[in-house]
């Protein structure tokens, strides 16, 4: 009895609060069609904003898979003065509000910034520019590849990575042949987080953006500036198209599991 | 030159390679990206003088602002509690029908992008969305005040309540309220002291998470707050609004607040929630 009121419990309120809004999204893109929707697509902003989101968030999943690697390895197989302090600093971004994240890069590289004058005597500009969002995309998605591979490697121990330094290898052969393959689940996992939020990163960039259309507006950026505009069709549109990515980046984790699991039916 | 030495042949314990390199990379990485822009947030108020921060922290319409955000977070994460639990025990030990679509979707706050989650909330809940529709039948209006934001930051808090409190639920060995009940406990008795119990430093960790994210949270709340002024304006959105009008040193002076609020309510969770796991230590 109690488990049925339970179960029904849930599932009403998995169906109201979980599954209404993105049904929403999907029938307010497809409101008018679905060429309609796909019109709104081919608008020169539009895809301008497609194009900027993408190219940012690969810059930002690259740049921080390579330094997520390095951070997890010093601070999993050393112990050394401070340790537990970078760690804390490592993760920090994790508990800061996404506009104070865009607004940090202001005070740094703004027209009152500290060192924004400066750069832009000599003609480079980062605030209300490509570079900022970069800035602020790197920012929020430091601590996610950290995060997630670091546990792995504790339980992976040193054992293995000695035993190849003893016969002979150096520190990229120990890292890409012994170290990496361990956490390989883990490191894709990051990796995913990280592009999820890369794609869907709003505060931050709406901060340092300055939201030229066709030049600085990200995706988010765009469904924002659209919404505002009343153009529900081609905002839900955009919308639909940016969560599809994000959450089939965050799905695609459990994708080893599945692989995992056709191949032992097959076996 | 010798402190650095003692350093590096203190880390020699291990005697694999690459210390040197990883560490000065992720010094030189963690510089750039984490030290320098926070310590613009603690030396940009002071750049005025004292009188200039002093005068940034008593404006009235940011007081307005921050109480907006630290009490709705607050009521939004206590109102998870509840519904956090259910979901978490429905998972963990109701054998709940489709439990592997269920566990997935309750991660869907968090994979949802935060500006569709905001403009998709502003019109479910909107007047003539789908579910603002039916609430404004009963006469209660969710969008454009406080309600709404209490609504938006329920949603993206929620995952945080249900992952924090479901592994603690699943690793709760059942024979203990087999045993309550062949003692003579009543089934509140049973939930009060060994179920509950347990799982209250899971509930705090889950609270405090959420709370601290709802602080901070941005884009799903902007659209459906209505954002007026000492009503429903959040303090994320009072950095911006002070951004725009360039009034840097008022913009930094409420994350500087943020940021404090932030930290301090994860190192309070920390220090509860170790006092609280001695407590319930099965003996």
């Amino acid at each position: 009895m109690t488990r049925y009121l339970v179960w029904g419990a849930s599932w009403l309120f998995i169906l109201l609060v979980l599954v209404t809004p993105p049904a929403m999204v999907l029938t307010e893109a497809l409101k008018d069609g679905l060429g309609a929707s796909l019109a709104t697509l081919s608008d020169p902003d539009a895809q301008s904003a497609i194009w900027l989101t993408l190219r940012v968030s690969v810059v930002a999943v690259v740049l921080n898979t390579i330094f997520g690697i390095l951070a997890a390895w010093v601070l999993v197989k050393f112990r050394f003065p401070g340790r537990q302090f970078l760690q804390i600093l490592v993760e920090l971004p994790l508990s800061i509000s996404p506009v104070v994240s865009g607004l940090v890069w202001l005070l740094l590289f703004g027209a009152q910034g500290w060192f924004g004058p400066t750069l832009e005597r000599w003609n480079i500009h980062i605030a209300f520019a490509v570079p900022g969002i970069i800035l602020a995309t790197l920012f929020v998605t430091l601590p996610y590849v950290v995060r997630t591979v670091m546990p792995v490697m504790e339980v992976q121990g040193r054992d293995a990575e000695e035993a190849a330094v003893l016969a002979g290898a150096g520190f990229w052969q120990v890292l890409w042949h012994v170290t990496l393959p361990g956490v390989r689940g883990a490191l894709l996992s990051g990796v995913l987080l990280t592009t999820a939020r890369a794609l869907g990163e709003f505060g931050a960039v709406s901060v340092v953006s300055g939201h030229i259309p066709g030049e600085t507006e990200t995706m988010p950026l765009h469904i924002e500036n659209l919404y505002n505009g009343y153009q529900s069709v081609a905002a839900f549109t955009m919308a639909a198209l940016l969560a599809f990515m994000a959450m089939s980046a965050v799905l695609l984790r459990s994708a080893p599991d599945w692989i995992a699991r056709l191949q032992e039916k097959k076996a | 030159m010798t402190l650095s030495r003692l350093a590096f042949f203190r880390a020699g314990g291990s005697a694999l390679p690459g210390y040197r390199l990883s560490l000065t990379l992720t010094l030189a990485w963690t510089g750039f990206f984490i030290i320098l822009p926070l310590s613009t947030l603690l030396v940009y108020p002071w750049q005025g003088g004292p009188a200039a921060m002093l005068s940034a922290l008593h404006d009235s319409r940011m007081l307005a602002a921050l109480w907006t955000s630290f009490s709705c977070a607050g009521i939004a994460a206590a109102c998870n509690i509840p519904f956090g639990f259910l979901l978490a025990w429905a998972l963990a030990r109701g054998h709940l029908p489709g439990h592997r679509l269920a566990d997935a979707l309750i991660d869907l706050p968090l994979a949802l992008p935060t500006a569709v989650s905001g403009i998709t909330l502003a019109t479910l809940y909107g007047p003539q969305g789908w579910l603002g529709a039916v609430l404004a039948e009963f006469g209660i209006s969710v969008s454009y005040n406080k309600a709404g934001i209490v609504l938006a930051l329920m949603f993206v808090g929620l995952p945080f309540v249900v992952r924090a409190v479901e592994p603690v639920l699943r690793n709760l060995p059942q024979e203990l309220e087999e045993a309550a009940h062949l003692l003579g406990a009543r089934p509140w008795q049973v939930f009060i002291r060994v179920i509950a119990a347990p799982v209250l430093p899971a509930l705090i960790t889950g609270f405090g998470l959420a709370f601290a994210r709802g602080i901070g949270e941005y884009g799903s709340v902007i659209f459906i707050a209505g954002n007026q002024p000492f009503k429903s304006e959040i303090a994320p959105l009072l950095i911006v609004v002070r951004l725009q009008e360039f009034d840097y040193p008022g913009a930094t002076a409420i994350a500087l607040v943020l940021l404090c609020v932030s930290l301090l309510s994860l190192a309070l969770i920390g220090g509860v929630r170790r006092r609280f796991a001695l407590w319930s230590e099965p003996a």
